[in-house]
């Protein structure tokens, strides 16, 4: 088996016995603190500083059973070029797409600064054999994908069997070669605040550069306790080892103001260093058209309308 | 035994629902604090138009008519409150009726506003009157209920979802019909009415991109400014009387669309 990256001290993985040493959570403080964080008051300089921080983190995302080569590249050239008719505004990070659009993607966005990220491991179930998964991982890196968004075998993993989760992330990483590997933890199948604090430090201590909330395809998603104990869990393994993984909340982030509260809440509990594409990203697609409206708002000093912006 | 009387604060009507301003300011007129509407307070009733239009806009000419009239029935209820906000009884009185003229107009503004046209060709060529989507209303100061009313009821019974700015010196019929209107079945949304200061609330609403009509009939003298608001993104804007009742209001807020279909298929 390959070998992991240095574990966090007292977080021996994938020792089992050991897990419960991780600590709970506190369900009613960390969804008062994320309450009170989303409420602090965004003075408009620091708005626009955000917005325009949240366009350069996106993940501009698609993953439908519906796409097709031609929506893969009208969201590659808005990726490029978020609004036509301002070039001030910022690429996004990356495009996310399913592994058979990956070529199309990378084909799209040749020549710019934007990633291609591609969702594998059987996502979004994450139930099928290793192999296959390892195949798909191999095949997405070997077409260009420079990201690869696994999930974890939830399945496993409730049922207590965290050395096959934490093998299985290995192996992936170990299969991503350099492309950067997000563990997405599907938090609203997880069940627990708890759980959702394992599952973070079981992935980071597997190799995960980044841990993501979700695949978007649960109602139940990135929400903001499930983000700040995630954020938690990776400034503990910072604090402990000085390894900065990075932090990826997807799934029903649809307006601008919540992804500034996120970020609110980044820097408030890992601090500034986060707030970078490096280390933090949004899974989202509605996303980007609400930011561009408000940017173009505080532009403008007009309210916007989304007839005039593209219909993705 | 005496008891403290249980005093009415006077709020905005968003959405349905009965919210103060998001600012916290109100302001005083006609001897009460009335709610004092922000910018942020039109950009939420404009979504809530918007959420709105949809549903309201498709509903049957047929059944829209049949909220107006019940409108009017919830109207004729309060005869005695809305007295005290307006010039009284009698204004009340053209004021319920107004609104059941034009709930009778709901099924009829296709037939005569709408046309089938004689083309050069095996083709049909219909005209269909449609809603213009979600237009903002500059209520007449005067007279409070009547005015109010006048350009309420001729924008909604085609369909449109609206914005009121409600006489700033009067608002309190406004208010009081909005108490009015969450018991109508007018589906929260349909009309909005904020309260607050013209000169601040009327620039916003012109300029907002998701407005797709200006009623500017309660602007005081020079409109230039607004129009030219309204023009960056074409608006419909229309200047009407306070006391005006005729189809031709109605049309104001339609849009005519001409289809063709091809004769014998």
């Amino acid at each position: 088996m390959a070998q992991a990256p240095a574990l966090p001290t007292g977080f021996e993985l994938p020792l089992e016995p050991r897990l419960p040493r991780i600590g709970s959570i506190d369900q009613v403080a960390i969804e008062e603190r994320a309450g009170t964080l989303a409420k602090r008051s965004i003075k408009r300089e620091s708005k626009v500083f955000a917005l325009e921080l949240a366009v350069r983190m996106t993940d501009l995302t698609t993953l439908e059973g519906a796409d097709t080569p031609g929506k893969v590249a009208a969201l590659a050239s808005k990726a490029v070029r978020p609004d036509p008719s301002d070039p001030g505004i910022p690429s996004v990070a990356a495009v996310c797409v399913y592994p058979n659009l990956v070529p199309t993607a990378v084909e799209r966005v040749r020549g710019s600064d934007v990633k291609v990220a591609s969702v594998a491991t059987a996502f979004p179930s994450g139930q099928s054999p290793l192999e296959a998964k390892l195949d798909e991982v191999r095949w997405v890196v070997e077409h260009g994908a420079d990201e690869v968004d696994m999930v974890i075998d939830r399945g496993a993993f409730l049922a207590g069997r965290y050395a096959k989760v934490y093998d299985e992330i290995v192996r992936v990483k170990e299969a991503c070669g350099d492309a950067h590997l997000k563990v997405i933890l599907e938090t609203g199948e997880l069940g627990t605040y708890d759980n959702v604090r394992r599952a973070s430090l079981l992935a980071m201590a597997a190799g995960g550069d980044f841990i993501k909330t979700s695949t978007g395809k649960l109602p139940s998603a990135a929400t903001l306790p499930v983000a700040l104990v995630m954020l938690e869990a990776i400034r503990d393994v910072y604090e402990e080892t000085g390894r900065r993984v990075g932090f990826k909340p997807a799934g029903g982030i649809r307006n601008a103001k919540q992804a500034v509260q996120h970020l609110v809440l980044v820097h408030e509990t890992v601090g500034v260093d986060w707030l970078t594409p490096d280390l933090y990203r949004f899974g989202a697609s509605s996303l980007l058209n609400d930011i561009l409206m408000q940017l173009r708002k505080e532009k403008t000093g007009r309210y916007q309308s989304p007839d005039y912006f593209t219909i993705d | 035994m005496s008891r403290l009387p249980v005093r009415k604060t006077y709020k905005l009507f968003i959405g349905g629902e009965f919210p103060r301003s998001e600012s916290g300011r109100t302001y005083e007129a006609e001897g009460q604090n009335v709610a004092r509407a922000s910018r942020k307070d039109v950009r939420d009733a404009v979504r809530a138009a918007r959420g709105a239009f949809g549903k309201w806009s498709g509903m049957t000419a047929y059944n829209r008519g049949q909220v107006l009239y019940r409108i009017a029935e919830m109207m004729e209820a309060r005869r005695a409150e809305f007295a005290n906000f307006c010039s009284g009884p009698k204004e009340v009185e053209r004021s319920i009726d107004r609104v059941v003229w034009y709930a009778g107009w709901a099924d009829k503004l296709a037939q005569v506003l709408g046309s089938s046209n004689p083309v050069a060709g095996p083709y049909f060529n219909f005209t269909v009157p449609e809603p213009t989507g979600v237009v903002g209303i500059l209520a007449p100061p005067e007279p409070a209920l009547l005015g109010l009313v006048s350009r309420v009821a001729p924008a909604i019974v085609g369909g449109n979802s609206v914005v009121v700015v409600a006489s700033e010196p009067h608002p309190l019929a406004a208010v009081e019909l909005a108490e009015v209107l969450a018991t109508a079945d007018v589906p929260g949304g349909v009309v909005n009415i904020l309260t607050g200061r013209l000169e601040e609330l009327a620039p916003v609403l012109a300029g907002h991109m998701d407005v797709n009509a200006l009623d500017v009939s309660g602007a005081d003298g020079e409109v230039a400014e607004l129009e030219r608001l309204a023009a960056e993104n074409v608006k419909r804007v229309v200047r009407g009387d306070a006391d005006d009742q005729s189809p031709w209001e109605i049309a104001g807020f339609l849009e005519l669309k001409t289809v063709w279909h091809p004769i014998g298929v």
